[in-house]
């Protein structure tokens, strides 16, 4: 058991800088498609249609992304109408119909619990992720808590599956107040590709008020450590990420 | 689908017309000589299989219910490692039949294949000991099944009220006897599933999964969608094996039309394939070292796994690797410093790997944890007709790669099949650090033999047709069937995926060991509940 020890005291601190700086390691965010200027309003339509599921408008010469739609399979940035790709994270957006950022007392001590509904296990690993080495995000005084009486957050992914929306309900009551939501992942926001349908409902906003929402399919960890420093107002959500992310239109 | 190497199975065609010749018909071979397809009826199913798994060793692969116009049509199929064609029982029925005999008695791998039949098409299978509430709860109204042709996919479902005195049946009825229910919503950031543990205090007697929280309904909402959307929805289903279903996918369509993928294609899809593997499989690790409390060797693979992301998102744009596979080959290709990018990150993480196994083999509070515990005999993981690592720590030899070599795995074979013999914890630790090591070696060899060339086909219709593909996921055989239909719209869509295959065998490690050794048990089997809810 020593040479534990002595191997983990021998390991370098590898845990992101961010938020005290951006990180730019690569790999560490897939990016994002932003608006793009085109020469004519054909070329920008010719880029909306290379997107399999609608997340891209042509307006006028400018091809504008919904953000909350977009499945990360790549595709505008391989045909020739090319998106432009910016390789940022911070996009999480609040005030999504919920209440606003949590104030002072819980900037640094918030307590977290994860529901999943119906995501697929990629963003679930992600939100492990936050609390291993490379994110650590107890640093910062964020925990998962094994029960919802303890947690000031709800963390849900998945398109809410008609089995467990009782479950999410549940869930959501035995929580104490006060008590926000975040969506994490397009399918907890828009149902993505698995909604409308039968089984889903679509977006978790359906049933319980959601206060912070993080696009990504699945959103990176750093994303969703940017989603819990903008509920506990320790960062700025950026505007532009807010209007590609449709909140306004939904309010 | 492979070369025959046994000239005794090539003549399982002509066996058949002998010894089957009065139960069943219409046999017959494709022209590729892959597949034999041959029709029985319902009364004589349970000796036709059984003549086809006891005497000519088959093993199930899946069972496709599909409701036509003409009336309903199951096939069952079946497929032997390392010989001979395919083999695909039919049996129709006529007009608005719906029973037919269980073969699960014989078969036990038909067991779930059967009670989720009977849920989502109303079959009824007679002599089947368990039917009902399995992929639906009990907020589903009774006698609506979901896939049969008349129910609306995208109509909201109306749920029925649950009985609030709804509570699980016991089994055990000793004094003292309790049952702990677990989920679906339980501590840790785990996905929702159920599990029943009846017990008289130490040992777990009886454990009893509910699945399907998390049923997305993907088969049905594939329904009259084009290729290119259920694509999307087969990779995002299941996160963490996005290329293997993504492939699995791909391939059943490729043979529907009848097109080869470009050799360079298929040596990068294998690229992608292992890298998944690895990545999984540290996944896997890192959890199996959690559920113990080993801090320090549980963030060394924390480490490698959030690298190995890194990796994937920096070759090819995705964490998880989504976008890569694409009907006809892989969407990019990749210049020699991409390729080089991704030979030194899996050289590094083998080396990392390598030198935690040695670490951790001689660990003994480590080790007390797995050695003996979870115990999956080589008879029963073959009786269930369990698949991935889990099976082949039973030294049951299932990996598909070896014995069903498809794309690249026929010009880069892998070296040797990760095998041990005890089937406890530890046999599947060691299984995994096997298969990373050697999905390396993969890498390495294919990326040393890549073929030049384009990476895709130019896009092509899909006739009308139907075909199954299968791959080795990291979790086990994956097999997708898939119809098209006269529009080149997918009509049928069935994942048969390596967790649900699995799960059915999880009670044989769960019960009769320690209750406070059920987390490290879920861990060492390492099961997606995404992947089996679907």
């Amino acid at each position: 058991m020593f040479g534990w020890f002595l191997r983990g005291a021998a390991s370098r601190i590898r845990t992101t800088t961010y938020p005290h700086q951006s990180d730019s390691s690569p790999g560490t965010t897939p990016g994002r498609p932003v608006a793009t200027a085109f020469a004519d309003g054909q070329e920008a339509q010719r880029a909306a249609d290379m997107c399999p599921v609608r997340a891209i408008r042509a307006v006028d010469s400018t091809a504008e992304v919904d953000l909350s739609r977009c499945v990360h399979c790549l595709s505008c940035v391989r045909g020739t109408a090319a998106m432009k790709w910016k390789n940022d994270y911070n996009w999480a957006v609040s005030g999504c119909g919920g209440t606003t950022t949590t104030g002072r007392a819980f900037r640094k001590s918030l307590s977290i619990r994860l529901i999943d509904t119906g995501s697929c296990d990629a963003v679930i690993q992600e939100v492990k992720q936050l609390a291993k080495p490379y994110y650590n995000m107890h640093k910062l005084g964020f925990f998962i808590t094994p029960t919802p009486r303890q947690a000031d957050v709800l963390m849900v992914t998945g398109p809410v599956t008609s089995h467990m929306r009782l479950a999410l309900k549940k869930t959501y009551d035995a929580m104490p107040d006060p008590k926000w939501v975040i969506a994490v992942g397009n399918c907890a926001i828009s149902g993505c590709v698995f909604a409308p349908s039968f089984m889903s409902g679509g977006a978790v906003s359906n049933i319980i008020p959601v206060d912070v929402q993080v696009p990504g399919c699945p959103p990176p960890p750093l994303a969703i450590l940017h989603g819990l420093l903008v509920l506990t107002g320790r960062e700025q959500e950026i505007d532009e990420a807010r209007a590609t992310t449709g909140v306004e239109e939904k309010k | 689908m492979n070369q025959r190497t046994h000239p005794t199975d090539d003549n399982i065609m002509i066996s058949m017309l002998k010894e089957l010749g009065d139960i069943v018909s219409n046999i017959l071979e494709s022209e590729s000589g892959r597949l034999l397809a041959a029709a029985c009826r319902a009364d004589t199913l349970s000796s036709a299989v059984a003549w086809l798994v006891d005497r000519r060793k088959y093993r199930f692969a899946t069972l496709v219910v599909q409701a036509l116009p003409s009336g309903d049509l199951l096939d069952y199929w079946f497929y032997k490692p390392d010989a001979g064609p395919w083999v695909k029982l039919s049996v129709r029925l006529s007009g608005q039949a719906r029973t037919v005999p269980s073969i699960s008695e014989h078969v036990h791998a038909v067991d779930w294949h059967e009670r989720q039949a009977e849920d989502l098409f109303g079959m009824t299978f007679t002599g089947h000991p368990k039917l009902g509430d399995f992929v639906l709860h009990e907020e589903w109204r009774e006698g609506v099944n979901p896939m049969r042709p008349e129910f609306d996919a995208v109509k909201p479902m109306v749920e029925k009220e649950v009985d609030p005195r709804w509570h699980p049946e016991k089994i055990l009825r000793t004094p003292g006897a309790f049952l702990m229910p677990i989920g679906p919503v339980y501590s840790d950031c785990a996905e929702s599933a159920q599990f029943f543990l009846e017990t008289v205090g130490e040992d777990v007697v009886r454990m009893i999964p509910r699945f399907f929280f998390k049923y997305r309904g993907v088969e049905k909402l594939a329904e009259h969608r084009s290729i290119l959307d259920v694509l999307l929805m087969v990779e995002r289903f299941s996160g963490t094996s996005a290329v293997a279903h993504a492939t699995a996918f791909c391939r059943a369509v490729e043979t529907i039309g009848l097109v080869a993928v470009p050799p360079r294609g298929e040596a990068l899809r294998l690229i992608g394939a292992e890298l998944e593997r690895i990545r999984h499989h540290f996944s896997l690790l890192s959890d199996i070292c959690h559920s113990t409390g080993m801090v320090v060797p549980s963030a060394d693979i924390d480490v490698m796994e959030e690298e190995s992301l890194r990796l994937s998102a920096q070759w090819s744009g995705h964490r998880y690797l989504y976008g890569l596979v694409s009907p006809g080959g892989v969407a990019r290709d990749f210049s020699t410093s991409e390729l080089a990018l991704l030979s030194n990150g899996i050289t590094g993480l083998a080396h990392a790997a390598r030198r935690l196994y040695e670490r951790l083999q001689f660990t003994s509070s480590f080790l007390d944890r797995f050695e003996g515990v979870g115990v999956v005999p080589m008879l029963n993981a073959r009786r269930l007709g369990l698949v991935g690592p889990i099976a082949r720590a039973s030294s049951f030899k299932t990996d598909l790669r070896i014995h069903a070599p498809y794309g690249f795995y026929r010009h880069c074979p892998l070296a040797v099949e990760a095998l041990e013999s005890e089937g406890d914890g530890y046999a599947r630790i060691r299984v995994l650090f096997a298969e990373v090591f050697a999905s390396a070696d993969i890498i390495k060899r294919a990326l040393a033999n890549l073929p030049d060339g384009p990476v895709m086909l130019p896009e092509q219709a899909v006739p009308a047709g139907e075909a199954l593909g299968y791959v080795e996921a990291p979790k086990g055989a994956a097999f997708h069937y898939v119809r098209i239909g006269e529009n080149g719209g997918v009509e049928r869509l069935q994942l048969t995926t390596p967790s649900f295959t699995n799960w059915h065998g999880f009670h044989l490690a769960a019960e009769n060991f320690a209750f406070q050794d059920f987390p490290i048990m879920m861990a060492s089997f390492g099961l997606s509940i995404a992947e089996s809810d679907r």
